[in-house]
């Protein structure tokens, strides 16, 4: 957990706000730090879910993560220590056909809600590593969209929990040569259907040592009375071994 | 991973855990990282082995983009399995155009001067040294009656070896490596109605090392013994046609995805054993560039070779000590959140006899008042992306000086 980006999001781990759906994208660059960042801020509170992709990425500090392997027909299922945390590994059966693995994960999804009655937990979170790799499996983008749709329907507004995605992109933004397609179209339908989006990018003045990147924080929020407001700001970032520090542009401590 | 932490979950008098309470196997050949611990085979380059953070974790997967003639690509495949026979690895070779057998014969012979190989005929050979050198070793004759020295224990101690490349390894040494094979034509593909995603080939590749992987006991799951190998797979050229997949024949391939679902099988198959994998891939046929990009993403190392050969750059005398440009695109962060590019952007590599070399492009000194120096920009190739953990820098457009 980066206590800079908790600053930055006015979150802290103790007062989490329910039915929140955040998109973590990237652009040529590896938000994937963002993604140990949340991760960590809900495992302070929350029964937590995450799923998908098997990284061999681990958590310092002794947290454990539960991977479960996408393709392969084995079940790898840990479960964390403490008696506030539990996490679940979504059982999947390998696929034949493209569409069916998502559907057959939505139906899962909604049948382990229902399991688990008996103890006191706080409200699900459901993190999702990389819908980009469902892209690169040969899924379609339509299919990929309704499973987050799902997801959002059950997790937000059923369970009042919160869901965080990572989308990963590779082109331009300007060009639309149709390469990348399939993830440009995942990106925007993604984007209009969340209600934080953390967008990381390189620098436009291309590599520096020091500054890893930017990241564009844009909030939409639905207020009843005064209809949709988006809020932008702009950070500039840095990832050390053990965190991240986010300052503004210009601030870095290279250059002051 | 490879080296299970088994810390959580214990009741404990403290929260206070030793990182070296972990059980860490030690095989021959390896050696833990000193940046985060895990588990590390080398490549057989010692340069390589250094860009990629000391060497190649155990169960990850590292992509070369193979240069245009597939010269320098094939080289280091040969350097990986060369260095698994020396550490007495086993290897699993898989090839769609040449016969595995055939790229085992043209493994480059290590050079020997310090590593002690088990040969049955050393011992008788030892006596007879003393006659054939009293005429050679006429100032040291005091150690003529030693025997030579062999320190049996640097194959174990020693990472990273050295190979000649104008000789081929001898076959005892080859000989005595555990090794498996695929080659493409002895698995007839029957042209299945069902509708896979892969072609048969991937499939059945995966089999193959699944059985591989289960029956020689690399599974991670298999019960802990003393003596625990690593499994070294080299898969040549995946995506060309010979392996029935047309990612490199058309620009919007049929089977898109089969390749990029076949990496995706392949680390699961590694990220639970105990094995390493170099897979080359020839990239300048692909002509998406997305495809490349989550090919990419699904590896977990990345390199690419560009080699002179062939182009202009060949004659050009800034390039005369070298033999190719290395761009690194792609290094894991294993255990921390940040990886660690390497950070010059320049890499150049010459194949020399006795060792690959990967450095830093250094231009030569610009004696003449009369030639213009082609600009940094220009020699580093049009094709820069930003990014932000390292590329070649190209927001030449955003910085006026």
């Amino acid at each position: 957990m980066f206590t800079e980006l908790n600053s930055i999001l006015n979150a802290s781990p103790d007062t989490i706000t329910q039915g929140e759906f955040i998109l973590i994208s990237d652009r040529k660059s590896d938000a994937s730090f963002l993604i140990h960042h949340f991760l960590t801020f809900y495992l302070k509170g929350c029964q937590l879910i995450t799923g998908q992709r098997k990284r061999s990425a681990g958590l310092p500090g002794g947290t454990e993560r539960v991977a479960v392997c996408f393709e392969s027909s084995r079940n790898q299922h840990r479960e964390s220590s403490g008696p506030r945390r539990r996490s679940h590994g979504l059982p999947q059966r390998s696929c034949r056909r493209p569409e069916e693995p998502l559907r057959v994960r939505s139906v899962q999804f909604e049948q382990f809600q229902g399991s688990d009655g008996a103890e006191e937990w706080g409200p699900p979170v459901l993190l999702v590593d990389d819908l980009s790799v469902l892209l690169s499996l040969g899924v379609s983008v339509g299919a990929v969209l309704d499973f987050s749709h799902y997801c959002r329907v059950t997790v937000c507004s059923q369970l009042k929990g919160n869901v965080a995605m990572l989308a990963r992109c590779d082109g331009e933004e300007e060009e639309d040569d149709g390469d990348d397609e399939g993830s440009e179209r995942l990106l925007k339908g993604l984007t209009h259907q969340c209600s934080l989006t953390l967008h990381v990018q390189g620098l436009p003045t291309g590599y520096c040592r020091d500054i890893h990147g930017q990241v564009e924080v844009c909030w939409r929020r639905r207020r009843q009375c005064e209809g949709k407001y988006t809020q932008k700001k702009l950070f500039q970032y840095k990832v050390h071994d053990k965190g991240a520090s986010f300052f503004a542009p210009g601030t870095s401590s290279a250059v002051l | 991973m490879a080296a299970p932490m088994s810390g959580v979950g214990k009741p404990s008098v403290t929260s206070f855990q030793k990182k070296t309470r972990s059980k860490l196997i030690s095989i021959a050949g390896t050696r833990p990282s000193v940046q985060n611990g895990q588990l590390l085979v080398s490549t057989g380059v010692t340069s390589l082995d250094y860009l990629l953070g000391g060497g190649l974790a155990v169960g990850t997967v590292l992509l070369i983009e193979e240069d245009r003639y597939d010269s320098y690509s094939r080289m280091i495949l040969k350097y990986f399995l060369a260095e698994g026979v020396v550490c007495r690895h086993e290897l699993f070779v898989a090839a769609a155009q040449d016969n595995p057998d055939d790229i085992l014969q043209e493994l480059p012979a290590p050079i020997l001067d310090d590593i002690a190989i088990h040969k049955p005929a050393e011992q008788p050979r030892l006596s007879s040294e003393p006659q054939e050198s009293l005429d050679a070793m006429k100032i040291a004759w005091r150690y003529q009656n030693l025997p030579k020295v062999q320190s049996a224990l640097a194959s174990s101690c020693r990472f990273g070896h050295y190979y000649d490349v104008s000789k081929t390894m001898e076959p005892e040494i080859r000989q005595a490596a555990k090794f498996h094979r695929f080659y493409v034509p002895e698995h007839p593909t029957q042209s299945s109605p069902t509708h896979s995603t892969m072609p048969e080939s991937y499939s059945a590749l995966l089999k193959s090392l699944q059985e591989v992987i289960h029956r020689e006991g690399f599974d991670l799951a298999a019960p802990m013994s003393n003596s625990r190998n690593i499994l070294r797979i080299g898969l040549h050229s995946l995506g060309s046609a010979l392996w029935g997949d047309d990612l490199c024949c058309h620009d919007n391939p049929k089977n898109g995805h089969s390749l990029t679902t076949f990496l995706y099988g392949l680390r699961a198959l590694l990220r639970s054993s105990l094995s390493v994998a170099v897979v080359t891939v020839p990239s300048h046929l692909i002509q998406d560039r997305a495809l490349m990009g989550s090919i990419t993403r699904l590896c977990d190392n990345a390199i690419a070779l560009e080699s002179f050969k062939g182009s202009e750059r060949e004659t050009n005398p800034l390039y005369k000590d070298y033999h190719g440009l290395l761009y690194v695109r792609q290094i894991p962060h294993l255990n921390c959140l940040a990886s660690k590019l390497p950070d010059h952007k320049d890499l150049a590599f010459k194949l020399k006899r006795k060792q690959f070399t990967i450095e830093r492009l250094h231009l030569p000194p610009d004696l003449s008042e009369t030639v213009s120096r082609v600009s940094r920009g220009e020699l580093s190739g049009a094709a820069a992306v930003a990014s932000a953990c390292g590329s070649v820098t190209s927001g030449n457009k955003h910085l006026d000086f």
